[in-house]
């Protein structure tokens, strides 16, 4: 793999839902290696953007692409490449948290892969869980699973959709220091979040969203300066009033 | 077929298996019960085929309708309820063909069927007794018809947005189908009407050809019963493969 591939392209992406224009002509560009912060109020079409990524939205045009895999022409390969974290708190109420991951990690074709399991349910601090039922989960629980089942597969491309809602202070730290640590070994993490001083203090590029498209895209110190701001929460703020017709 | 295919229907049939209960054990005794009933009721009336009383008739009729109705439920309801709590997404996210997708939801679906018809078939046969005209014919209809029922849960639950929706497929389409299908009575004897709607309900074909298979006797010729289940499995297959391939619902 070369030096420069990209791990996420995403060139024109549009997407309508019966009229809503969620989405009008998105370009974003994310390399290999990076801890990426996409930002925006509610209902900018950060999770639209993403579910088109992993193809569960198909894009009305544009063209997507993880690691170099076109989402819908080779899906197979880019849905390898990405682990997603999904916003929504979904579960199967049916299985344990052991049963979960197995599971997930066979979806992704790998049979026997309870060494990883184990090491992620460890860095999760799910382990006393593990054979507990989704059900009995409390919510930030049911957040660290997606979390685990996300990483199953050990994708080079970690997207995180709100990973931290609703999940306590313990886990918040115990997380980021884990995905800090995928991301010095090589992963990529495209993070969304409405803490901005968490983007702040762990990505070093954000883009920002607004009513479907991309207002800024640049370094964090860039858009501290251009943006004349101290955090950038005050930064995200002047951007976003600055946008108001 | 690879990994994600056999874990997802791994998958598939646990989901069925935990909740054996309604699953395997609640259709078992409602088909034990029309089983008691119309063979006690209809036992006086004549048999639809000389030779045969009406409990052998009935038998063969009642194992299909409890096998296709499991095989339906099972795929439709669990995409449903899938989609309605929003974890179809783990399967979304995966790298499974939309034709692994369907095998595995098929898969799991007729193993089901196959459970019920069996346990079904065996009480029936300890109880009444039976024979077995051409295992042949018995397995090649029982595994067609619980394919064809199965991919038609899958269409269901892939179109149903809701349960409401779910229910409304259960009784508008397979209930009808599966009690017109002349599980009860040979379509010889309903009014002419009637004959005729059956010929156009798969369903009938599955128990005619199936029922051939135990007691070697049919409404219409068993390799006529096989060209309408196998044509009609295949046509439903395509017809949910492309819906599938097209996001339909589920990769909007
Ligand atoms: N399946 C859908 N059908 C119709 N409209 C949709 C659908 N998904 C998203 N939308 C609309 O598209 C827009 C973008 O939604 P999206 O969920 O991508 O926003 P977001 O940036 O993730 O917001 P949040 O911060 O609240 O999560 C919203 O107006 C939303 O209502
Ligand atoms: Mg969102």
């Amino acid at each position: 793999m070369s030096e420069s591939l990209p791990a996420i392209e995403i060139k024109g992406a549009q997407k309508n839902f019966s009229g809503l224009q969620a989405l009008k002509g998105i370009d974003l560009q994310v390399e290999t290696g990076e801890f990426f912060a996409l930002l925006g109020p509610n209902g900018a079409g950060k999770t639209t953007l993403i579910n088109m990524l992993a193809g569960l939205v198909r894009p009305d045009s544009g063209v997507l692409r993880v690691m170099g895999h076109d989402v819908i022409r080779d899906y197979r390969a880019a849905r390898r490449a990405l682990g997603v974290v999904p916003q929504e708190l979904v579960f199967d109420p049916f299985f344990s948290v052991r049963e979960t991951l197995r599971l997930q990690s066979g979806y992704f074709g790998l049979a026997r892969n309870d060494d990883w399991i184990d090491e992620v349910l460890d860095n999760l601090q799910l382990m006393s869980k593990a054979e507990v039922n989704m059900r009995a989960l409390s919510g930030g629980m049911k957040r660290r699973v997606l979390i685990a089942q996300a990483l199953v597969h050990r994708p080079p491309v970690i997207v995180l959709d709100e990973p931290t809602a609703g999940v306590d202070v313990e886990l918040r730290q115990t997380l980021w220091k884990f995905i800090r640590r995928l991301n010095t070994e090589g992963h990529t993490i495209l993070l969304t979040t409405h803490y901005l001083e968490e983007a702040e203090a762990l990505c070093r590029r954000v883009a920002v969203l607004r009513q479907g498209q991309v207002v800024t895209c640049d370094s964090l110190e860039g858009l501290l300066r251009s943006c004349n701001a101290p955090t950038l929460e005050a930064a995200f703020v002047g951007l976003l009033q600055q946008g108001v017709d | 077929m690879g990994q994600g295919f056999i874990t997802l229907t791994r998958k598939e049939i646990l989901r069925f298996w935990k909740v054996s209960l309604q699953t395997l054990l609640a259709p078992l005794i409602s088909t034990l019960l029309y089983l008691v009933v119309f063979s006690q009721v209809m036992g006086q009336r004549p048999s639809p085929y000389g030779g045969v009383s009406y409990a052998i008739f009935l038998v063969p009729g009642l194992v299909m309708m409890a096998m296709l109705q499991n095989a339906f439920a099972n795929s439709s309801s669990s995409l449903v309820q899938s989609k309605v709590t929003g974890n179809l997404v783990f399967v979304l996210l995966a790298p499974i063909s939309e034709g692994e997708f369907l095998a595995a939801y098929v898969a799991a679906a007729m193993v089901r069927g196959m459970m019920v018809g069996f346990v079904v078939w065996l009480t029936a046969w300890v109880f009444i007794g039976g024979v077995v005209y051409s295992p042949l014919w018995v397995m090649v209809f029982g595994f067609l018809s619980i394919g064809l029922a199965g991919v038609l849960g899958v269409l269901a639950g892939i179109s149903a947005e809701k349960f409401d929706q779910m229910a409304a497929w259960q009784n508008f389409l397979i209930l009808p189908l599966t009690f017109l299908s002349g599980a009860f009575y040979s379509i010889h004897s309903l009014p002419t009407a009637w004959q005729i709607f059956s010929r156009f309900n798969p369903f009938f074909y599955a128990i005619d050809g199936f029922r051939y298979g135990f007691v070697g006797a049919s409404d219409v010729p068993p390799m006529e019963s096989l060209f309408v289940v196998a044509g009609s499995g295949l046509a439903l297959s395509w017809t949910t493969l492309v819906l599938l391939r097209s996001g339909w619902r589920l990769r909007p």
